[in-house]
Parts: structure tokens; C-alpha cells; sequence
């Protein structure tokens, strides 16, 4: 890359700018807004299932100019804060965009990655629940699942060339795909999230999650915990996007934390069928070909 | 400092005989210092009147808190005399507005588009200058100083604390207490009510040991179920807030137009007497144009 930081965050906040959402919650949006007087969480329950409505409202939540004296880290704070009316008017505008397609010139997978990205957000938060309470929020844990791959569609959407060719090299060598990013682009998909989310003001917790979420190494703290379990149940559940499914002997996480069985980890969620049911239900409906 | 009520109604100036004892004015409230300064809250169209008023004490010197930017609260700035007239200054403060993604500037600019009003800001004479402010900001406005809160109403609205010499108001511009969003049993209805529980406290203390607390009283509790989400308050909630906060005086305001004269002391009757006042509790009264505070 021969472009300085600066230049490729001004670059890639743009492309997240004009980046449309998900079919179902722009049609959602536009259905239950035709109400006035729609209900506030449906509302809310839209907009948390849209990695990029949720981005776009948590910047905006978190800018600057707005100098909020708390970082804000979901959709329900940002509706206290900001009032409800004012985060319709946000999902209005962004669903004005237009929907994103389906497919792309990177052949990237948009529907697999919304599976990936709910599931994950949803075993997150569960797992705090259970394995981290008290040291994170849940409602947190859910955000940081959301969002952790978005590096991957701004990639699709910023370099689709580019990434079409890291989605064949990590097909070839069946290794998670940001070792291709590295080699093919020079930055992986955890790098772009965690610059913009860093750019846009979120809680550093949030950033740092998205940066470490394929770093062994990363220092343990609870929210990497559960995003980094979340993800590999997520990807042992046959819900892993462009990753490899999970593999016995990949290193263990936080084992102190969770033990060394995986399957009572899995256990813990839950119903899981029933959060992955949801996240079908969201991602199948209305897909643009 | 002296508090003076040039704009009590809400949503649109409603003149007429029904209104004539409390006035049918959009929100405008000026506040002087000890010192003097200037400070005025909202320019709705009372603050015409307030401007004739300034016409014998020029140049002015004048500092302009806008609580949110719904026209009941900005009307009447392209008609403040003042800002044509050299020699005058105006500061006018506000908040950031997110769906724009532009300052409080935008407040003059929209209303100044030619189609809609003939003069041009550049054929204002007076130094205007604008300040977005930062949520939780103090600004000193002389021997004042004046803290913004973020409350709650369908845009960003500040209420705005104004500090002197050891007496304090408070004006909250639009606000509806908070509700729960989710209903009990729902899986977000304990977030949701922490959350709302830790705002109303921030805005507790910034409203805490205030000798006179303005606040939106646009409806009775009967009324309010039906206009819930509307972002306005209720005289009981008012009465609550300043009871809460230790506040000696409430002022209810942002009368709904429709109400007459007989009729909001009707219901201003009803209130008081549904929240049984005692000794140790405010004083509660209804702004009307003209009324006047010293504190």
C-alpha cells in the first residue's frame, strides 16, 4: 500500500458512507416507518441486526462533534441519548441508499457473512452472560460480534479485484483468509475494522476486538474472550463465512476461562438452534440477485 | 439575575382573546446576570417583543442559547431587530444536529433561504457569530456561566443551566422523561431501564439545587398516554423533577395552543392538587409573557 493512513481511513470512511444495508432491514425500515407510530423496539431490533446501520449509527453516536461524555456502544444507549425519532431519521437515510447486492465484483459472499456476523454477535453476548459477567457488557459483546468482520465488505466493496483474489488464495491453501489479505492486500480484514471503529470514536474495547479477534497472542480481556469463542463456535456450527471450519488441535482460547471442552462451551449457549433460526430468518428474506 | 418571559406557548403562536392573560408567543426567555450580561433562551417568536424592548439600550451585546431547533424555539431569530443594526453582537449557541451532520450556523442559513425570507445573512450588520457546542460544555457568558444537558426530545435538545454569583436557573427547552421501550419481561427491559435511570440522573444533578427550574409542562397526565414519544412533559413530572432536585421554584411552561387562559388554569389547579404540595415542597407557577423573576 503507497498510500498513507490518513488517506486510506479518509478513503474507506467514504466507501463505508455511501455503503447501502442489508435488504430485510431496509425493508423493514421502510415498512414500520410508514407507521408513525411504530414501535421504538422493533425498531431498535432492526437496526441491531445490520452490521452496517449499526456502524453507521454508532459513528454518528460517537462523532466528535457531538462529544457525547460516554461512548456509546448500542443501539438502545444511542436511542436514549439521541432519541428515538432522531435514529429512525438515521435508518431512514441510510436505508435511502439503496440495498446492498448480493453480489459483487469480489464474488464475497454478503449472505454468508450476515450469518457469520449474527451468529457470532448473538453466541458474544451469550457468552458473557455465562462466562464473563460482570467484566463485560453482553449488550457489548453483541456489537463487537456484529462488527468484527466488517473489514471484509469494505474490502469487497473497496478492492473487490483484490479480494476476489485473497478469496481464491484462501480457498487454495484452506487458511483463514486473513492470511491472504496480508500477503494479497497488505492489511487484513481486522486492521480496516479496527480503523475505522478507531477513526469513529468507539470504545476502545470495541476497537481492540476487532484488531486482536485472529491474534493468539492478544492479551486475554472479556470482551476478546467471548468474540474470539463466539467466532470459532460460530465457524464449528457450519456458520463461518470465509474462514475454514474449525479444526481440532487450532489453539485453545482463554482456557482459564473456558475450560478445554468445547462441546460444554457449546452447551452453554443455550438454544442455539433458535439464534441461528433468527439470524436465517434475517438474512434470507428479500436477498437482491 | 432577573428572569423575564417574552414566549410561553408551544408548536405555534396562538394570539387571540383565549390567550391574552399568559400570551400566545413561541418559547423566548431572557436571563440577566448580576453583571448586566445578556443571555437569552430560545428565539421563538417572542423574541420580537424582547427585541423592541433592546432597541432603547443599543449597541447590545447578546448571547443566545438554542435548545433545539423545532421552529416553536427559532422563529423569531431572523426578526431580532438587533442583528441588523451595526455596532450589536450576537452569539448563538447550540447543539450539533446528527441527522444534518451540520452546526448550530444551519439554524440562521435554513430560515434565511431566499424563498423563504428576503434579506440575506450577509445584510445582517450586526457580528454574529456561532458556537456548536460540546455536549456537557460550560460557557461563560460574562459573570455567568451556562452548562448544557442533553434531554430528551425527537431532535437534540439541551437544557441549559445558567450559574451566577451562586443562584442558578434551569430551562430544559422540550423534554419528555424518559420511558421504557420494552416492556417488562421483554430480554432488554433491564438494560433499557439502567440506561435510563443513569441519564435521569446526570440530568438530576445538573438540574439539582436550582432556585427556579423552567420546565416543558405540555401535558396533563391524562393527556400524556396518548402524545407518549411526542418528547414533551407533564406538570406532575415536572413537579417530580423538582421536587427530586431540591429546587426552589418551578415555572411550567410551553402551554399547548390550544389551551385557553380558563382552561390551563384549570388544569394547573387539577395538577397542584393531584401532587399535593406541601410546605417543603417548590413553589410551582405557569409562565406567562411579561412575567418577571428576580432571584
Amino acid at each position: 500500500m503507497t498510500q498513507t493512513a490518513p488517506e486510506i481511513e479518509r478513503k474507506l470512511a467514504i466507501v463505508v458512507e455511501r455503503m447501502p444495508a442489508f435488504p430485510k432491514s431496509v425493508q423493514k425500515i421502510l415498512e414500520i416507518t410508514k407507521n408513525i407510530n411504530c414501535t421504538p423496539r422493533e425498531l431498535v431490533g432492526i437496526i441491531e441486526k445490520d452490521p452496517v446501520i449499526t456502524l453507521k449509527v454508532l459513528r454518528v453516536v460517537n462523532s466528535a462533534q457531538l462529544s457525547l461524555p460516554n461512548k456509546i456502544t448500542s443501539i438502545n444507549q444511542s436511542v436514549v441519548y439521541l432519541g428515538v425519532n432522531t435514529i429512525k431519521n438515521l435508518a431512514l437515510s441510510i436505508a435511502a441508499i439503496g440495498i446492498l447486492s448480493s453480489t459483487n465484483a469480489a464474488g464475497f459472499d454478503i449472505q454468508r457473512y450476515l450469518m457469520h456476523s449474527l451468529t457470532t454477535a448473538a453466541f458474544a453476548r451469550q457468552l458473557c452472560t455465562v462466562y464473563a459477567a460482570g467484566e463485560a457488557d453482553p449488550g457489548d459483546c453483541y456489537i463487537a460480534g456484529l462488527l468484527h468482520d466488517f473489514g471484509k465488505i469494505v474490502f469487497a466493496q473497496f478492492m473487490p479485484e483484490q479480494f476476489r483474489q485473497v478469496l481464491a488464495r484462501s480457498a487454495e491453501t484452506r487458511l483463514p483468509s486473513h492470511h491472504a489479505e496480508q500477503e494479497l492486500i497488505g492489511a487484513d480484514h481486522t486492521v480496516v475494522g479496527a480503523m475505522l471503529a478507531d477513526k469513529w470514536q468507539f470504545p476502545p474495547a470495541l476497537v481492540d476486538s476487532i484488531r486482536s479477534h485472529h491474534s493468539p497472542a492478544a492479551p486475554a480481556a472479556a470482551m476478546n474472550d467471548c468474540l474470539r469463542m463466539a467466532d470459532l463456535i460460530s465457524r464449528q456450527l457450519g456458520n463461518g463465512d470465509t474462514e475454514p471450519p474449525y479444526r481440532e488441535g487450532e489453539t485453545p482460547i482463554n482456557p482459564e476461562r473456558f475450560g478445554t471442552d468445547l462441546d460444554r462451551v457449546v452447551a452453554a449457549l443455550g438454544d442455539r438452534d433458535k439464534m441461528i433460526a433468527e439470524a436465517l430468518s434475517f438474512t434470507q428474506a428479500g436477498m437482491s440477485r | 439575575m432577573k428572569v423575564r418571559f417574552w414566549g410561553v406557548r408551544g408548536s405555534i403562536p396562538s394570539p387571540g382573546p383565549k390567550t391574552i392573560r399568559y400570551g400566545g408567543n413561541t418559547t423566548c426567555i431572557e436571563v440577566r446576570s448580576d453583571a448586566g450580561e445578556l443571555i437569552i433562551l430560545d428565539g421563538g417568536t417572542g423574541i420580537f417583543a424582547l427585541a423592541q424592548s433592546l432597541l432603547a439600550e443599543l449597541p447590545i451585546s447578546a448571547t443566545v442559547f438554542i435548545t433545539h431547533t423545532h421552529w416553536d424555539h427559532i422563529q423569531g431569530l431572523p426578526f431580532f431587530t438587533p442583528l441588523y443594526i451595526p455596532g450589536n453582537s450576537l452569539r448563538l449557541c447550540g447543539a450539533h444536529d446528527v441527522v444534518t451532520g451540520t452546526g448550530i450556523e444551519q439554524v440562521m442559513s435554513v430560515q434565511l433561504q431566499y424563498s423563504y425570507f428576503p434579506v440575506r445573512e450577509a445584510e445582517m450588520h450586526a457580528r454574529i457569530e456561532y458556537q456548536t457546542l460540546r455536549v456537557g460544555a460550560t460557557v461563560a457568558v460574562g459573570d455567568a456561566r451556562v452548562t448544557n444537558t442533553i434531554l430528551n426530545h425527537p431532535v437534540i435538545n439541551l437544557g441549559y443551566r445558567i450559574d451566577c454569583n451562586g443562584k442558578s436557573v434551569f430551562f430544559t427547552g422540550d423534554h419528555e422523561p424518559y420511558f421504557n421501550i420494552y416492556e417488562p419481561g421483554d430480554e432488554d427491559y433491564a438494560e433499557y431501564q439502567t440506561l435510563i435511570e443513569g441519564k435521569q440522573r446526570t440530568i438530576d444533578e445538573a438540574v439539582a439545587g436550582c432556585d427556579v427550574l423552567i420546565a416543558d409542562c405540555s401535558f396533563t397526565t391524562a393527556e400524556y398516554p396518548a402524545k407518549r414519544g411526542w418528547g414533551h412533559g407533564t406538570f406532575a413530572a415536572s413537579i417530580e423533577l423538582a421536587r427530586r432536585c431540591g429546587v426552589k421554584q418551578l415555572v411550567c411552561t410551553h402551554h399547548e395552543p390550544t389551551r385557553s387562559d380558563d382552561e390551563l388554569e384549570r388544569i394547573f389547579a387539577e395538577a397542584l392538587a393531584q401532587c399535593r404540595l406541601g410546605p417543603a415542597d417548590p413553589s410551582v407557577i405557569l409562565a406567562r409573557e411579561g412575567l418577571e423573576i428576580a432571584i
